[in-house]
């Protein structure tokens, strides 16, 4: 029976012929990883269940980036637990102050993820490494303390939607206003358990960052991995990064899905997801005029150095709007060192933002630009729930870095072509 | 496993940042995220709610993020089973591996009122509105989820014997 890209992985590391949507099986994982918010739920319950060592040091990642540098005792605590335990086991990836990053711009820029790999995650966006050709998918603590202790975890096969695009994005259109595009076409749980595969003539005009962005927001679907297939750019990607061998699997072309979609890359238009939840989706002459207080540019969906290019390119040579606090945050610290060479932090800085440190904090309302009482921020983050950046009475609009900075100098919701 | 309580109604998509938001999340310790549940969509739940109580909800409940901190604080808050049209897969998962009782049941969910009583065999998947008298069937999960359920979640579980 013919399989999807995802169904294949699923097959091979279960050591299996074949699967079919549906059926349970028990796989092998190349990487379980956990960041400072789920990493000491997941320690406590590895401890609970009398682990004393996790079955491979070099396949546990932990990454402190939620709430690092410290923003208080507690967030201290947390870190100090996953610290301890990483030096207890001697695990080879621990990434701490210094050396971290967004954990999911991080680990493929490592090399520790790669074509063919299965990663579970105790964080959400671990679908993002879909974009790499890898089956990725974010679980719980428990699921991930299992993982640490036993090398393994159980899955149900899922079915698939089959995205297909044609053409070549349009001006100022990125891999946040496709995403967008089709989480505003299928809705918050039209994937819900799916895969969502991406395949078509314009997969080789996206960049790798569109694909991370892309893959990263599967989960705002509902899906449970999104996955790109591997061409020349993937593997130029991962050449002198990843550790390990890319293995290359296709689906088959009689594959079955459970819907097919075309988008025409060419026709889309800048999208932007109103609040309260990312399926709210909006085009420029829907979206009247929205003031805003505050833009953050950043996070595990648009904080890579594309992104950060494409804010330079609208901020060069203009001035945020007084009162528009903008916050831009590199998501690693090869990220951030790039955008310094490349003259980005000059520009960022010139026109009045600020440049953090990475770290997720004002996405998930952690620290770091939260939201008061009816603020409204743009945002090119991945969530706009009710007081997911704040207050509960403030307002988050999911963006593209362009419609970000855009609308920074214009203190209003903007295009590029607007300012 | 019976169980019986009060209750509580809520709508679509109901996320993990109205569960439990983010800035809660710098601890581990159970009472003191239950001390937040759902704070963001409902400040006076954690008021009202008493052992046993039942949340029941839409569609896709607990969409967003992995953060098992959420199925926590309501099974820690004193909330004995959520009934919903669906779930979103991370919380599914979850639930069942801290041994948080949950079930899908549209016909309930169109059908129980906010404040009705409610209980349920959860090993039969039979939900009965006491309020109204009406009875409904879910499809209860299988004997070895449900032991995990009734061991107090997946490492209890694991390390029972």
């Amino acid at each position: 029976m013919a399989m999807t890209m995802s169904q294949k992985i699923l097959a091979a590391h279960a050591g299996l012929e074949q699967v079919k949507a549906g059926q349970l099986i028990d796989a092998e994982l190349d990487l379980v990883l956990a960041n400072d918010i789920t990493g000491p739920v997941g320690i406590k319950e590895f401890e609970k269940a009398g682990g004393k060592k996790v079955k491979d040091k070099g396949k546990v990642a932990l990454v402190m980036d939620h709430f690092v540098p410290n923003k208080d005792i507690k967030s201290a605590q947390q870190c100090k637990l996953c610290r301890d335990f990483a030096a207890e086991q001697n695990l080879e990836n621990f990434f701490d102050v210094g050396e971290m990053g967004i954990e999911h711009a991080l680990l493929p820029e490592k090399g520790l993820v790669g074509a063919g790999d299965l990663v579970i995650g105790a964080d959400s966006h671990t679908c993002t490494y879909g974009a790499l050709g890898a089956f990725s998918t974010g679980v719980g603590s428990t699921d991930m303390a299992a993982g640490m202790l036993s090398g393994r975890c159980w899955f149900k096969v899922p079915s698939a939607l089959k995205f297909v695009f044609k053409g070549k994005p349009a001006k100022y259109i990125s891999g946040k206003d496709i995403i967008l595009h089709i989480i505003g076409m299928i809705g918050v749980d039209g994937a819900l358990y799916k895969s969502m595969e991406f395949f078509g003539d314009g997969v080789k005009h996206l960049t790798m960052d569109d694909r991370f962005t892309i893959c990263n927001m599967a989960i705002e679907a509902g899906a449970k991995n999104g996955i790109f297939p591997v061409d020349a750019q993937t593997l130029e990607y991962m050449n002198g990064r990843f550790k390990r061998s890319p293995r290359i699997y296709m689906a088959d072309n009689d594959a079955e899905y459970d819907d097919e979609y075309e988008i025409d890359l060419s026709a889309l238009k800048p999208t932007v997801a109103f609040p309260h939840l990312p399926e709210n989706t909006r085009t420029p002459e829907e979206w009247g005029n929205i003031q805003i207080d505050q833009v953050v540019i950043g996070s595990c969906t648009n904080g890579r150095i594309s992104d950060l290019r494409m804010a330079a390119k609208v901020l060069k040579g203009r001035h945020v709007k007084k009162g528009v606090r903008t916050i831009i945050i590199p998501a690693t610290n090869e990220i951030y060192l790039q955008a310094v060479k490349e003259g980005l932090v000059e520009t960022f800085i010139k026109a009045g933002a600020v440049v953090s440190t990475p770290t997720c904090g004002p996405c998930l309302g952690g620290y770091m630009g939260i939201l008061a009482e009816n603020e409204k921020c743009v945002s090119t983050t991945n969530r706009n729930f009710v007081g997911r950046m704040g207050h509960v009475s403030s307002e988050v609009y999911l963006a593209s870095p362009y419609v970000a900075a855009a609308s920074a100098v214009a203190g209003r919701l903007a295009t590029p072509d607007e300012i | 496993m019976k169980v019986q309580g009060k209750v509580f109604k809520f709508g679509n998509d109901v996320n993990t940042d109205v569960i439990i938001p983010a800035r809660y999340l710098n601890t581990t310790s159970h009472q003191e995220l239950a001390a937040h549940c759902m704070e963001d969509i409902d400040p006076d739940f954690i008021k009202k709610v008493q052992a046993g109580d039942i949340i029941v909800a839409g569609d896709n409940f607990g969409c967003g993020s992995s953060r098992e901190h959420a199925p926590i604080a309501i099974k820690a808050s004193g909330v004995s089973l959520v009934i919903a049209n669906s779930f979103a897969r991370i919380f599914y998962r979850n639930s069942i591996n801290i041994g948080l009782p949950i079930l899908e049941c549209p016909e309930a969910v169109a059908a129980i009122a906010e404040g009705d009583t409610v209980s349920c065999d959860l090993g039969e998947g039979v939900i009965c509105d006491l309020t109204t008298g009406k009875s409904f069937k879910a499809e209860p999960f299988p004997e070895f989820i449900q032991k995990i359920i009734a061991d107090g979640g997946l490492m209890k579980h694991l390390t029972k014997d």
